[in-house]
């Protein structure tokens, strides 16, 4: 009778992932690992990310060498403890090899789906995994549902969670209305209501961070917890160059000049995420879409609202996180918080704090939905 | 988003500009099909089927079934764009433009210069290109070169189903004359294509793959052999760079010149003749702009200067092919250091 055997593979980091490579492990055979530790590097066609142990236990084998491209799913190592012998691991990996097909999640997995929130007006969302209370995700400027792609799908192992496409954004309808803070809250309350969720844990990222907390003050009833993430709202500075690029650049040198303004690491900017944007841009409505937001919640190269004042009134725990390296919205807009308010600014990060620091940031909100 | 064909693609593409704008209509040679026979209308939508089912849509009044004359129907469609409508014409094989190229480059594409510049002709011509159907030398070439030789043409190559449906829409919202080659070898090749209506902007191209060595320029289908041979020499330490310029008129002249000053090495893939094609074209634009950039002379892959055979094994040949390209983009890497 031998021991526990822990497989190790290939994560699924987002709805196109198909095949990852694994850059360079960071651990070696023999090696005892804590879940969470960091053990790799992996490289997507959409990003490059720290890949974290999902299990405890004495690295046996490694299976995928430094520099192999292959499939979501397909074995990366074994974990095992001294119980288990060479010949047994030797035909677990044989067994795993044998036996491997490309599964349909590994190629689709949940697929995004759409919802009519009012008369010609629909909402593109994500949903994954089970639980009461769910957990909503909302984007910024720009964005779409698969900014959550390293965050929706860890969270939603002990949470219910949607990750949605704003008007404008994405595959929801490009209409955005007045296009201001209160417009995008109104149409994430549509959706709530459709969708019949009547209370959640808000995410927001950037505008979608202004979106979730202008959504608190008008609904504080339904919300369970608030993570607010490199925010607007919470003073009057902006990158316009950022706003104005992303929104004119059309071809794929200039506009990735423009969105490694994003993060601290302009690696992090894959071809295909420059080639993603390009595509959305292109997409009839887009353009108004987004001067109308501009305008609205920016207007004349400053933020038009200011949020912050009103925090205390909040009821529900609230926390902000920050890069430090934020060249979008500077992190110094989350100095002078009341000190109920968690704040955590992270070094060497930019404006993409859950992409960048994916794990930490995870953990936070996890540990803050789980706290109420 | 969905899996599409570039065939689905391009009606895609038209069927949502005529739900768009009344103004669109199409029309040639058995583009629906079965005039006078009931029960079979629709029964071709053209020859390889990419206007199908738009008749049923949009009815006869909108979707014209002409006569076997081009001369008239690519004539017709002229005046009609000068005088309101958007007419997308199919003049079936490129091949035929004989017959109607004075409808063309002597009419079309000069009413805006000739009219003091007050005469808009949103016309559409929608033609297939290209060999190795075994049509032989009258249904295969690539003339795209001829049309972008005149002022007044815009001229779209569409490499993949994302970009047929781009650069037809962009094609029906021009307020010029725009001809627009679909390869007849691409028709079912699928990718995803999103459903919503986009445009691709003309004169802008696309870099397909990014790499330090060489830079290949290729037109229509070709772009997808190039980003087959430029995949393959990953392996053997030979990186390149692809560009597929979308529209050889008007001609995205900065994207060329600024990715072959970065490789300093150029490979143009043209399945056209070799004589004054676009091959030529980006060759000299390239000599007489970076020329002192350049670590190797240009190579350019293209047909021969024969017309295309109606034998198999000869079409095949004729045809550049991925071991041609690769043998050129390794005899301008082994050059120049």
């Amino acid at each position: 009778m031998s021991g526990q055997i822990d497989p190790i593979v290939m994560p699924k980091w987002g709805l196109a992932m198909e095949e990852g490579m694994l850059v360079e492990w960071q651990i070696e055979e023999g090696t005892q690992i804590e879940k969470g530790q960091e053990i790799a590097d992996i490289e997507t066609t959409k990003i490059t990310n720290i890949f974290e142990s999902p299990t405890s236990g004495q690295i046996r084998r490694i299976v995928t060498s430094d520099g192999e491209t292959v499939p979501v799913g397909f074995l990366l190592a074994v974990c095992a403890g001294d119980d288990v012998s060479d010949a047994d691991i030797d035909s677990y990996v044989e067994d795993f090899k044998a036996n491997f097909v490309l599964e349909e999640t590994a190629a689709g997995g949940a697929a995004p789906e759409s919802v009519e929130i009012a008369p010609g007006q629909s909402i593109r969302y994500l949903t994954m995994g089970n639980g009461d209370t769910p957990i909503v995700f909302v984007h910024g400027f720009g964005g779409g549902f698969d900014n959550w792609m390293l965050n929706q799908e860890a969270l939603s192992e002990d949470h219910k969670t949607y990750a949605i496409d704003l008007p404008g954004h994405g595959g929801s309808t490009k209409q955005v209305g007045e296009g201001d803070l209160a417009a995008m809250t109104g149409t994430l309350h549509d959706f709530m209501s459709i969708m019949k969720i009547e209370r959640a844990h808000l995410v927001g990222h950037s505008m979608g961070g202004g979106i979730a907390l202008n959504f608190a003050f008008d609904h504080p009833g339904q919300v369970a917890s608030l993570s607010l993430i490199a925010p607007v709202g919470f003073g009057t500075e902006i990158n316009m160059d950022y706003i104005d690029g992303f929104i004119s650049q059309t071809r794929a040198k200039k506009l990735r000049a423009v969105l490694e303004l994003l993060v601290n690491d302009p690696a992090a900017i894959s071809t295909d995420m420059v080639e993603d944007i390009i595509k959305y841009k292109r997409l009839d409505g887009v353009g108004v879409a987004l001067g109308q937001l501009r305008d609205k919640i920016m207007p004349e190269g400053r933020q038009a609202s200011q949020l912050k004042d009103r925090l205390d009134d909040l009821v529900a725990p609230v926390q902000v996180i920050w890069g430090r390296n934020d060249q979008i919205i500077p992190s110094s807009h989350a100095e002078g918080l009341s000190g109920r308010i968690n704040v955590q600014v992270y070094d060497d990060t930019g404006h993409m704090p859950h992409l960048e620091r994916a794990s930490e940031v995870n953990t936070l909100i996890g540990d803050l939905a789980a706290s109420v | 988003m969905s899996v599409k064909s570039y065939r689905q693609a391009l009606n895609e593409a038209i069927r949502q500009e005529m739900e768009r704008d009344e103004r669109v209509i199409v029309m040639g040679e058995d583009i629906a099909g079965g005039m006078g026979a009931p029960g079979e209308d629709d029964a071709w939508g053209g020859v390889l089927g990419v206007t199908k089912g738009l008749m049923p849509q949009f009815g006869r009044e909108r979707v014209l079934d002409t006569p076997i004359s081009e001369s008239a129907f690519i004539g017709c469609a002229a005046g009609a764009a000068a005088t309101g409508l958007r007419p997308v014409a199919e003049l079936m094989f490129v091949d035929f433009m004989g017959v109607c190229f004075d409808q063309i480059f002597n009419q079309a594409a000069k009413f805006r210069y000739m009219f003091g510049g007050k005469a808009v002709t949103p016309l559409v011509i929608r033609t297939m290109y290209g060999a190795g159907f075994r049509a032989a030398s009258q249904h295969s070439q690539c003339l795209y070169p001829l049309f972008t030789h005149i002022p007044g043409l815009k001229v779209a190559l569409p490499s993949n189903a994302y970009e047929a449906k781009g650069l037809m829409t962009q094609a029906i919202r021009d307020d010029d004359p725009v001809v627009i080659f679909e390869h007849k070898a691409m028709y079912d090749e699928e990718m995803e294509v999103p459903d919503e209506a986009y445009g691709i902007p003309f004169g802008e191209a696309n870099v397909t793959r990014e790499g330090d060595d060489v830079t290949m320029v290729a037109f229509g289908r070709m772009v997808n052999l190039a980003n087959e041979v430029a995949d393959s020499l990953k392996g053997s330490g030979i990186s390149c760079t692809v560009v597929d310029p979308r529209t050889t008129s008007p001609l995205d002249e900065e994207t060329i010149l600024e990715t072959v000053s970065e490789t300093g090495r150029l490979v143009v893939i043209d399945e056209a003749h070799p004589r004054c094609n676009m091959a030529t074209d980006v060759s000299a634009l390239v000599s007489q702009e970076i020329f002192s950039d350049l670590k190797a002379p240009v190579k350019m892959v293209t047909a021969p200067h024969c017309p295309v055979p109606f034998s198999p094994a000869l079409e095949d040949v004729y045809i550049p092919s991925t071991a041609k390209i690769e043998a050129a983009v390794r005899e301008v890497v082994g050059k120049g250091h």
